[in-house]
């Protein structure tokens, strides 16, 4: 186990070196940062001086050299923008896109999972056949539209949630945030939920394929023949045999949630990170842009290991083998 | 004038449906009335492009500098259509060719007590071209002076190298801040609110980046007082979820509102509109450089071209003729612009009474087009952003049409602004549509980054990228930009566009409208630098 760890942190350290070298190169060829940064007023004077001013002046290898002495004592530079560490900028807005994460995940798993078993169950009754055209709509409605219709309908028709942004926050555990509170509830609702119907639509399906498989099994009729209860053929064995592949699709829909919550971010002014970065690709902060991404890698590397973990904890079968990682 | 949109493209036809649909639909409202308003006097502003830093010297862009005229106050101030007033200075004046005295108005504290002197005014000239990292330096309108002078608590001297009559127009940018602060105050204890100590009518409470930002009212403010105890800036870059914030009640003010819904919002009886003819000309801007071979010009029927018509001025004079401005701002703007015939609208410093915008010509452009030698025309790509202006690349299609209808046929290239403007700015294209806002409201602006002759070391035609060179042009500008006397400037910066346009060097299309959109019960002035400002915003009670 251990030295299936240390493996996989070596190939994240790989993954993250090439990832910050095609970041960089990237958004080089998309532009030139003095042009969007500086006032368009600004003289050829004004320009170079900025140039200067931001290191821009450097040839891009030594550029990226730079930024490699940094990043391994963890400085990743200072954005252009706000001239502050972009790490800081960025752990700055994180706890407001892992709490909309989190809610968003935890509406889609609550009403996912069960719905699912249900429509797996039944699937020929009104309800499942229900549960399956809304899934389908979930999934096939873009989010921006659907960001928009619930603001209009919760927010600007009926005047029961804010229209947009994010409550009061309290600090706990160190972090801001605002989920805690009745009021910040009230906020992180909508957007929360925008963000679930996916993911919901998702996990619907996926439990639902998974029990119809799994009740054919010879294991499930042999449980019922002893006479199990049906709750128990259901919520024990059942339940824990369809949870493997879908911890597995949790797991990596939480780390897209968190990293490409963008178009919710912004229609509902929530000042997460996915905001954050996209001003960031507008403006060409490139210390921004490049710093999110290999947090994103990094937080995609640490859920994937701990899928993996789980793996072998809910699936006697499945042992991490020390030979072949 | 950066204006980033953060939202991807494409699907802005279905979210003006969506839209128009909620505000032609029957809408009940909860919530806000005017009463508890004019009750509370909080004030909720959204505003759509994100305040990058409250340091007012760190970074140039029309969010940061909007926002630092509420908590702090310059010299020399600009009204809505940017005509100087008194500011912290009293009076100023020339003293000489190079001198200039500003007389400091007596009497005016700082937010933490302290008086306000002409020692506050030298320190800030000091830092403000020595805030490290900074993008976008204010240091361009402290260039020009040479030395400070304090003569007294309330008098003080500035001396130029050359004669420089921008210096009291420069000044509406430099925001003041105490001595102590410019000597020791970093960007981060702006951020942190330790250095926001300005003389401005409000007193700064919170940033949060990329959130709100939170302002309270200063009591102690020398000039008449605004209407509000409290406001709050909030980021909303979404355009719909702008308006929508402002229907449901939870913003009582929004800037930048969607020409798509300006109309339908000027009808809704909870909501006013408000407008301003903005500093911004929307522009094309032709290659003028190579003699051969400009990358997107070839024959009618698309084969290779040597020659560059785009050289001729009667070419580009048949192009503007080409080109239903009026249709334009109608159709694409939704009213929400005016055509334009020279560099800023009439109303601006150093215009000409005499422009007016060429009128949609087919038969005049084609007796052009025949004359320069192109009777059949010659096909080219006209490039845009997609996300920088109002409605910009919609605009880029209608003009590739009309020029398509009359003889040269034109395809369209957008992109988003990032990759445009680096590429433009290598000459990388022909024939690009732009936008120009003057900052001071003065052709000077327009004049000497767009039209003067390239030339990095004296700073002149820094936006040129069509790299248009007149000397006889060069020339007018020399004399106009040196005139101390005003309305000797005004007449000459006026002669200076009339060269311009007759030259040709670039095709003005139209001026941008600003709009606003408040709550019943306030009202607000629109400005034609497009800043939101709350002391602007005045509560009617109706």
């Amino acid at each position: 186990m251990t030295a299936f760890v240390i493996r996989r942190l070596a190939q994240a350290v790989f993954v993250l070196f090439i990832t910050s070298i095609l970041v960089f190169g990237g958004l080089y060829l998309v532009g030139d940062p003095i042009e969007i940064l500086v006032h368009p007023e600004a003289d050829q004077i004004e320009r170079e001086r900025a140039r200067v001013a931001l290191g821009l002046d450097k040839p891009l290898v030594e550029q990226y050299l730079t930024f490699l002495k940094g990043a391994v004592t963890g400085n990743l530079g200072k954005s252009f923008v706000y001239a502050r560490p972009a790490l800081d900028v960025i752990f700055e807005r994180m706890p407001a896109t892992m709490e909309l994460a989190v809610l968003a995940m935890l509406i889609s798993i609550v009403l996912g999972i069960p719905l699912g078993l249900y429509a797996g169950l039944r699937p020929n009754s009104f309800i499942s056949r229900s549960i399956m055209t809304g899934s389908i709509v979930c999934f096939s409605l873009p989010t921006f539209w659907v960001g928009l219709l619930l603001i209009l309908l919760f927010a600007v028709t009926l005047g029961w949630l804010p229209s947009t942004g994010r409550g009061p926050t309290e600090e706990i555990f160190g972090l801001q945030l605002s989920i805690f509170s009745l009021e910040g509830l009230r906020y992180a609702l909508l957007p929360a939920l925008n963000l679930a119907l996916l993911k919901l639509a998702l996990i619907i399906r996926l439990t639902r394929a998974q029990t119809r498989e799994q009740s054919l099994l010879d294991y499930i009729k042999f449980a019922r023949a002893k006479g199990l209860r049906s709750s128990r053929v259901i919520g024990v064995h059942l339940l824990k045999n369809i949870l493997i592949p879908l911890v597995t699709v949790i797991g990596l829909e939480l780390g897209s949630v968190i990293a490409y919550a963008i178009v919710t971010e912004t229609i509902f002014a929530w000042p997460g990170m996915g905001k954050l970065v996209i001003d960031s690709i507008f403006q060409l902060d490139r210390p921004i842009v490049v710093a999110y991404l290999l947090v994103v890698v990094c937080m995609y590397i640490i859920i994937n290991l701990v899928v993996d973990i789980l793996y072998s904890l809910l699936d006697p079968r499945v042992r991490i083998s020390e030979q072949h990682g | 004038m950066t204006t980033v949109k953060s939202h991807t493209h494409g699907f802005n036809g279905l979210r003006r449906g969506l839209l128009s649909l909620a505000l032609t639909g029957s809408l009940t409202l909860a919530g806000w009335s005017a009463t508890t308003l004019a009750q509370t006097k909080d004030l909720t502003i959204a505003l759509s492009t994100p305040v990058t830093t409250v340091d007012p010297h760190f970074h140039n862009l029309s969010p940061n500098n909007a926002m630092a005229a509420h908590v702090f106050e310059t010299l020399v101030k600009a009204d809505a259509s940017l005509k100087t007033y008194p500011g912290l200075a009293e009076s100023w004046k020339a003293l000489s060719d190079t001198e200039w005295e500003f007389k400091l108005r007596k009497g005016v504290k700082w937010h933490n007590g302290e008086p306000f002197t002409a020692e506050d005014v030298a320190g800030t000239i000091k830092r403000i071209p020595n805030v490290p990292n900074s993008p976008a330096s204010f240091a361009v309108f402290v260039r020009a002076i040479k030395e400070v002078k304090v003569i007294d608590p309330h008098t003080i001297r500035f001396t130029t190298a050359t004669t420089y009559p921008l210096l009291p127009s420069d000044m509406v940018s430099v925001a003041i801040v105490p001595k102590s602060v410019a000597e020791t105050a970093k960007t981060e204890d702006f951020n942190s609110g330790k250095a926001m100590i300005g003389t401005g009518p409000f007193r700064f409470q919170e940033y949060v980046s990329g959130d709100r930002i939170i302002l309270v009212r200063n009591k102690d403010y020398y000039d008449a007082q605004q209407s509000w105890d409290k406001v709050t800036f909030r980021i909303i870059t979404s355009a719909p979820a702008r308006v929508a914030a402002l229907l449901s009640g939870d913003v009582h003010m929004i800037e930048g509102v969607p020409t798509a819904d300006a109309a339908k919002l000027s009808k809704d009886a909870r909501v006013t509109v408000s407008n301003a003819v903005s500093n911004r000309m929307i522009y094309l801007h032709l290659d003028s450089n190579r003699e051969k071979n400009s990358p997107f010009v070839t024959m009618a029927d698309g084969k290779p071209l040597e020659a560059n018509p785009l050289r001729d001025a009667r070419v580009r004079r048949a192009i503007s003729k080409m080109i239903d401005r009026n249709a334009i701002v109608s159709r694409v703007m939704e009213g929400q612009a005016i055509s334009a015939g020279q560099l800023l609208d009439e109303s601006f410093f150093g215009t000409s009474k005499k422009l007016k915008p060429d009128a949609y010509d087919p038969a005049g452009a084609k007796k052009l087009m025949a004359e320069a030698g192109y009777p059949n025309g010659f096909g080219v790509t006209l490039h845009s952003p997609n996300n920088r202006y109002i409605n910009d690349g919609a605009t880029a299609q209608a003009v590739a049409q009309f020029l398509s209808r009359n003889g040269i046929p034109t395809k369209v290239d957008t992109m988003p602004s990032n990759i445009f403007f680096t590429r433009a700015s290598k000459q990388e294209f022909s024939f690009i549509l732009a936008g120009w806002g003057a900052a001071s409201g003065d052709t000077s602006s327009p004049l000497r980054s767009l039209l003067a002759t390239y030339d990095a070391k004296a700073g002149m035609g820094a936006a040129n990228r069509g790299r248009f060179s007149s000397p006889e042009l060069d020339a007018l500008i020399a004399k106009a930009v040196v005139i101390i006397d005003d309305k000797q400037r005004d007449a000459a910066l006026a002669l200076a566009s009339e060269k311009a346009i007759e030259l040709m060097g670039l095709i003005p299309l139209h001026y941008e409208v600003s709009t606003w959109a408040t709550r019943k019960g306030i009202s607000y002035t629109g400005r034609a630098d497009q800043y939101t400002l709350a002391q602007d915003a005045k509560l009617t009670g109706k």
